[in-house]
């Protein structure tokens, strides 16, 4: 039997629709939906029938028997699993209360259910990786605008100019994303990119600066500099729309062109020549603010500055600029409804202590590695259980052996994603979540110039026995008495009950794989912007009233980041196309084409060292060495080295990932709870390692 | 007399590879074989930014294909349209074709000890589609052009 369904690709967290070609319970062929992608995937989205073929996923629930991490697995039903998880959280909520459990999934349009069930449980604790992720870049959009990061759309294909910080999004890419990018390159649009290294996105760029690394905040200082100066913003948008514009005027006095340019270590003529070309280009100029800016510890003042630039262009609702996401409502639509709405508020304060001791960051999802303290001290109270769905936090956090030390004052830790994670193998149950083209997901809502509503289709039967989300906390949920909060026995009917107050039936998405709000792009009157912004003042707050309240100056005076010590680099790391972080790094198509991670160094750096290209050299962090080979190039600077995150992998089961490359957060010793106080993101880039050539290089090549 | 070729516009290819997987999840390739290639120079300053282009490579479905005369069993074959294509159930697996070839096109698949190679997804030419690379070249930057149309 063919048949073809409309789905969502699942390789990584950018969710690209896909339609799936299926016979016989195979697949066959898989293509970017061509409504929206016009066919385009990635590598890894046509890599994910490899992944259901791959038996090296956990295949069934398994419960721990040696010791954590031990790797001492039995394999259990899921009435057994389900079972065993159901009394331990019992046995939590009566000593403890429910607040001493814990959730994190990874954010986006599916945190519903994970977030529905905290709160059903009685708990406030619900988390993400955010804090490892764009919680800076969130943040700093909050204070200026009222609206976080996904408040707006960058409309990059009608731009003039895209000006990236360390965004490398040709690499960590988005297809429909790519593809606005060339399509502004080709016609004529200018791209600047500014990084540490040269990358995938440099080497289309019309500008490109290579800067020291720390310094981004400082370029984007002097770019405002120089731009009031030469009265090349748009004075009548930021007059109109705009607090602070003066004191930031004052501010950034100091922070001129030159001292930018010694400070980055980069020419004097460039930035003047840039400033006249988004003088120029205004206000189809786009500042990206950045995406993973968790970073150094003036990211979130970095990200800031950015989005300040794309005010002073005057670029918000324009085309080519910033245009506002629209929802539902925006089209006189309704959404679909969530679990969350059903579920009722926690009345405990977080663990993390989010909103409480720290008033400066927002509730939703809280910052994950605060809970690890609270596990550790008992403070405010015990965290006792933690249930991790599709997130692996040994991967994503710093310093692994801290989280482990941390965790084991837990009493139940669970593991639910597709793949083995580095958690999972830490944890006490694995419940093995099916894959994407195997498993159906809820409905979700996709705000954007046409706001839309889109979901994931089981293409195939499962491979393995293993279940799907909705499946698992329904089964949890019913355990637990908590039924009523999850109204559904299939996913039909949970879709059916979400689709409800929309007046869409699931008909409507046969057609496309989706629904959209509207026909064309929904754009808010550029004049009538008042209101819109939801900062206390309603406008675009450039000195924060919040930020203020809470004690902290809207712009930091800028301090130059340390030098790395002698023999020592600042350790940096990105992303390749090829590879979702560690998700994919086990996948055998994928892995056949990147198999492990290089170190980049600096090619005079190296030779100093008497490194050459393919050596093997040692990369050290207070007591952790990793062992990898060194890739020797001019195009980053001197006091940083460069990996692609995700490898280093040490789960047995993972034959292909098994110690394969480095590990950058294991490297990260000690850097757990270092974040930016401001942002409350981690300061992934805040550390320095040592490296050398590894004892590990044969000396001569013996043949008997 | 050949028909087609595939040409790749550098300037929007970013070097993702996802051709390359594209294709060996189309034809249901194990680890192994693969079809087509993309590669670049090192890096270079032009006008203070370093660049290099990308380029695209699969099998050049020659005119004369020494391939097609090697092969023992008459395996390799050239179509009307121009395309070389491997007739699976004939091929004996002995990679003289990979041999003879100037690049060594032909690739060995383990799983089926068969030769495998770029046939401009001939199947899907046949039913009106675009070769697996093209179709889901992340930027678009793959084109089958008609040697007419060149
Ligand atoms: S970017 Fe690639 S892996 Fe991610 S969802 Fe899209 S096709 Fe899948
Ligand atoms: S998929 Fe397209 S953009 Fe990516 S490497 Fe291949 S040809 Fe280039
Ligand atoms: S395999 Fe080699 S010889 Fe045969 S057609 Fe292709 S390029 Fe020519
Ligand atoms: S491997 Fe197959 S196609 Fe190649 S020469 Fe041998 S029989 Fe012919």
């Amino acid at each position: 039997m063919k048949k073809s369904v409309w789905s969502m690709c699942g390789m990584c967290t950018v969710r690209c629709p896909i339609r799936v070609e299926v016979e016989d319970n195979t697949v066959t062929w898989l293509e970017g939906n061509q409504h929206i992608l016009k066919g385009a995937l990635c590598a890894k989205g046509s890599a994910g029938p490899a992944l259901v073929a791959d038996k090296e996923r956990p295949q069934q629930p398994l419960i721990r028997r040696g010791g954590r991490g031990a790797g001492r697995w039995e394999a259990v039903s899921w009435e057994f699993a389900l079972d065993y998880i159901a009394d331990k959280l019992k046995t939590i909520i009566d000593r403890h209360g429910p607040e001493a459990i814990m959730a994190s999934s990874r954010g986006g349009p599916f945190q519903d259910l994970v977030k529905a069930f905290t709160h059903a449980l009685g708990s406030p604790n619900y988390t993400d990786h955010d804090s490892a992720c764009g919680r800076n870049v969130h943040h700093a959009s909050i204070s200026l605008f009222g609206l976080g990061r996904k408040g707006f759309i960058y409309d990059i294909k009608n731009a003039k100019h895209l000006v990236l910080f360390g965004r490398n999004i040709l690499a960590s890419l988005r297809p429909a994303e790519v593809n606005q990018v060339m399509d502004m390159l080709d016609k004529g649009g200018r791209l600047t990119y500014v990084d540490v290294r040269q990358t995938l996105t440099g080497i289309k760029a019309t500008n490109f600066f290579q800067v020291r690394p720390g310094t981004d905040y400082a370029l984007a200082l002097a770019l405002i500099h120089e731009i009031i100066k030469a009265d090349g913003y748009d004075a009548e948008f930021v007059e109109r729309y705009t607090t602070g514009f003066d004191e930031l005027a004052y501010f950034v006095e100091n922070y001129s062109a030159e001292w930018a340019a010694k400070e980055c270590g980069i020419k004097v003529k460039d930035i003047h020549e840039l400033v006249g070309q988004l003088i120029a280009d205004r206000p189809k100029v786009v500042f990206h603010p950045g995406w993973m800016l968790s970073r150094y510890n003036d990211s979130f003042y970095a990200s800031r500055a950015l989005n300040c630039l794309n005010a002073l262009m005057g670029n918000i609702e324009v085309e080519g600029g910033l245009i506002f996401a629209k929802g539902a409502g925006d089209c006189g639509g309704k959404g679909p409804r969530s679990l969350t709405e059903l579920s009722p508020k926690p009345t405990a304060k977080r663990a993390d202590g989010v909103g409480d001791v720290y008033k400066q960051f927002e509730k939703g999802p809280g910052l994950f590695h605060l809970f690890y303290k609270a596990m550790a001290t008992a403070q405010p109270y015990p965290i006792k259980g933690i249930i991790c769905v599709r997130h692996d936090p040994f991967s994503c956090f710093p310093d692994p052996q801290a989280q482990k030390e941390a965790l084991d004052n837990c009493d139940l830790i669970v593991s639910i994603d597709t793949h083995y994670s580095e958690f999972g193998w830490y944890a006490d149950v694995i419940l093995p979540e099916s894959t994407y083209l195997e498993r159906d997901s809820m409905i979700a809502l996709q705000k954007g110039m046409k706001p839309r509503m889109i979901m994931r289709s089981k293409a195939i039967e499962t491979q393995a026995d293993t279940l799907c989300l909705c499946t698992i906390i329904k089964g949890l949920a019913t355990r637990l008495g908590l039924d009523q909060y999850f109204p559904f026995n299939t996913v039909r009917e949970l879709w059916e009950w979400q689709l409800e107050p929309t007046g869409f039936t699931l008909a409507d998405f046969e057609k496309k794989g989706f629904v959209e709000y509207a026909d064309k792009p929904v754009l808010y009157d550029r004049d009538k912007l008042e209101g819109k912004f939801k900062t206390p003042s309603g406008k675009i707050e450039i000195i924060s009233q919040k930020l203020d309240e809470w004690g902290f100056p809207s712009w930091k005076p800028y301090e130059s980041p340390a030098k790395p010590p002698k023999g020592q680099y600042r350790l940096v790391f990105g992303r390749s196309p090829l590879h979702a972080h560690s998700h994919t790094i086990n996948n055998p198509l994928l892995n056949e084409l990147m198999p492990q991670n290089t170190l980049w160094i600096n090619t005079r750096e190296g030779g100093k060292m008497g490194i050459a290209e393919g050596d093997l050299v040692d990369v050290i962090s207070g007591d952790v060495t990793s062992v990898v080979i060194a890739k020797l190039t001019d195009f980053i600077h001197p006091e940083a080295v460069y990996t692609v995150h995700g490898f280093g992998r040490q789960i047995p089961l993972q034959t292909r990932a098994y110690h394969a490359g480095m590990s950058d957060q294991k490297l990260m010793k000690g850097q757990l709870q270092n974040m930016d106080p401001v942002g409350g993101g981690l300061n992934l880039c805040e550390t320095f390692v040592a490296v050398r050539k590894s004892s590990k290089n044969h000396q001569r090549k013996r043949e008997l | 007399m050949n028909t087609y070729t595939l040409y790749l516009n550098s300037k929007r290819c970013i070097g993702c590879h996802g051709c390359v997987v594209h294709c060996k999840a189309n034809k249901g390739l194990p680890v192994g074989p693969i079809l087509c290639e993309i590669s670049h120079e090192r890096l270079k300053s032009v006008r203070g930014v370093p660049k290099t282009e990308f380029k695209f490579r699969s099998c050049y479905h020659c005119e004369d294909p020494f391939c097609v005369t090697i092969c023992p069993t008459g395996a390799m074959k050239k179509r009307e349209d121009g395309i070389v294509y491997v007739d699976a159930p004939t091929c004996i697996g002995c990679m003289a074709c990979a041999g003879a070839c100037p690049w060594g096109i032909p690739q060995h698949n383990p799983e089926t000890n068969k030769a495998v190679k770029c046939d401009y997804c001939m199947d899907r030419l046949d039913a009106g589609l675009q070769p697996a690379c093209v179709t889901k070249c992340t930027t678009h930057a793959l084109k089958l052009m008609t040697m007419k149309e060149i």
